[in-house]
């Protein structure tokens, strides 16, 4: 198979202006993969279905991903002048990365017996405009997963014939797997309790001598 | 009736019963279960029902796949709270008298589960149980133990007076409110005419 590069600068000339990036992966296995702009990934997801030397003709696995808001600390020689004189400090700025939720695709090719490609689509924030394109009309498989992207991350798929949750109940509020999920305060009895829960005990089954 | 006097007739040929001991005798000896699984503790009651462990042996081979025919309800398996309603549904329209066993840690309290925000922390909250079996999962001479321990229960039931069997308490209810989905839990999170936990004091 091609390597990720080689994909990239493919459909970059297949699809003017797609505005493709590679995102590398720093773990063991090192899979990098291809972060697709949502306004265009139909396109792109058809090019790479459609391309005989790719032909990733099955969508395997679809997963939502929650990124926190985080704080990254850049450190940078300053140069001042105090006192007439030059000086060189270090300086730490800090900075804040809004937090965003992606769905990631994991293509192969049945017919060429190759893959994964990795397939990224970001969205813009992970409160009002949680969105990106459903790929569902290109790979079918994707359409259930889509739908368990939505109901446990709140990723909303725009296109998806279906969109409702599949796992949940229909009445139930939030979305479960996100990382500042709260989960209601329904703790029961437990024998052992231990580390946080050991609080949660307490609040709920206080101490004898407490009460 | 007294026991010398069974003997002394049985000797003689005579066999004598209570209306009591005849109807315990059929019901416990043939309890046909609700064929319907929710998680791996199925796998062990299909097991349970092979030929390897055979629940033929003890008349309960006749997994019916509606609950109108049933007699008894295996709860085999971790209790989503999409699917609690269901189960208390299923419960609800089968007919008396009827029995549940509560397979495995899942079913008996949420097991390793309970602390997830989308299993039940135990069926008993809707549904009254007669036996629980825990185990995770239960291997099948557990759930056949559990069938046992059901059946003992049944011959020991009484039809008349006020200790009688739920079945025949006229005021005794034989469906019991299904929950509604609400936006975290479900409404109600518990029965609380048939849940009443004892209320637990930490002594730390």
């Amino acid at each position: 198979m091609e390597t990720l590069e080689q994909i990239k600068s493919r459909l970059e000339a297949a699809i003017p202006g797609l505005g493709l990036e590679i995102q590398c992966n720093g773990a063991v296995p090192g899979q990098a993969s291809l972060v697709v702009p949502p306004a265009r990934a139909i396109e792109a997801a058809r090019f790479l279905r459609d391309d005989p030397r790719l032909a990733l003709d099955y969508c395997s696995n679809v997963s939502g991903v929650d990124w926190l808001d985080r704080v990254v600390e850049e450190h940078a020689r300053v140069t001042r002048v105090i006192d007439g004189r030059e000086r060189v400090f270090d300086e730490c700025r800090e900075r804040r990365v809004p937090g965003y939720l992606e769905a990631v695709y994991h293509l192969y090719s049945m017919r060429l017996k190759h893959g994964p490609v990795i397939l990224r689509q970001r969205t813009v924030n992970r409160v009002d405009q949680a969105r990106v394109t459903s790929l569902t009309p290109v790979w079918r498989s994707a359409e259930f997963q889509e739908r368990e992207a939505y109901d446990l991350f709140g990723i909303v798929f725009e296109g998806h014939p279906d969109l409702r949750r599949i796992l949940m109940w229909d009445e139930f509020r939030d979305y479960p797997m996100r990382k500042d999920y709260v989960e209601p305060d329904d703790y029961e009895y437990e024998p052992t309790p231990h580390d946080d829960l050991k609080e949660k005990a307490r609040r709920h089954y206080p101490i004898e001598a407490d009460a | 009736m007294d026991e010398g006097l069974r003997s002394e007739l049985s000797r003689q040929g005579i066999f004598a019963t209570t209306i009591q001991d005849l109807y315990n005798w059929g019901c416990r000896n043939s309890i046909w279960p609700l064929n319907f699984g929710l998680a791996c503790c199925a796998i062990e009651m299909i097991a349970a029902s092979m030929a390897r462990f055979d629940i033929a042996r003890f008349g309960a081979e006749v997994f019916r796949p509606s609950p109108r025919q049933a007699d008894l309800m295996i709860v085999a398996g971790t209790v989503t709270k999409k699917m609690a309603p269901q189960v208390v549904r299923l419960y609800n329209q089968m007919p008396e008298p009827k029995y549940v066993i509560a397979m495995g840690a899942c079913a008996i309290s949420g097991g390793p589960f309970k602390r997830g925000y989308n299993v039940l922390k135990g069926i008993d909250r809707y549904v009254p149980v007669d036996v629980h079996i825990p185990g995770c999962p239960p291997c099948p001479e557990a759930l056949l133990h559990g069938l046992i321990a059901l059946q003992k229960e049944i011959a020991s039931q009484k039809l008349t007076g006020p200790s009688r069997a739920r079945a025949f308490q006229e005021e005794a209810p034989g469906e019991f409110p299904v929950p509604e989905y609400g936006p975290y839990d479900l409404v109600p999170a518990k029965n609380t005419d048939l849940w009443r936990p004892k209320p637990i004091i930490r002594d730390e």
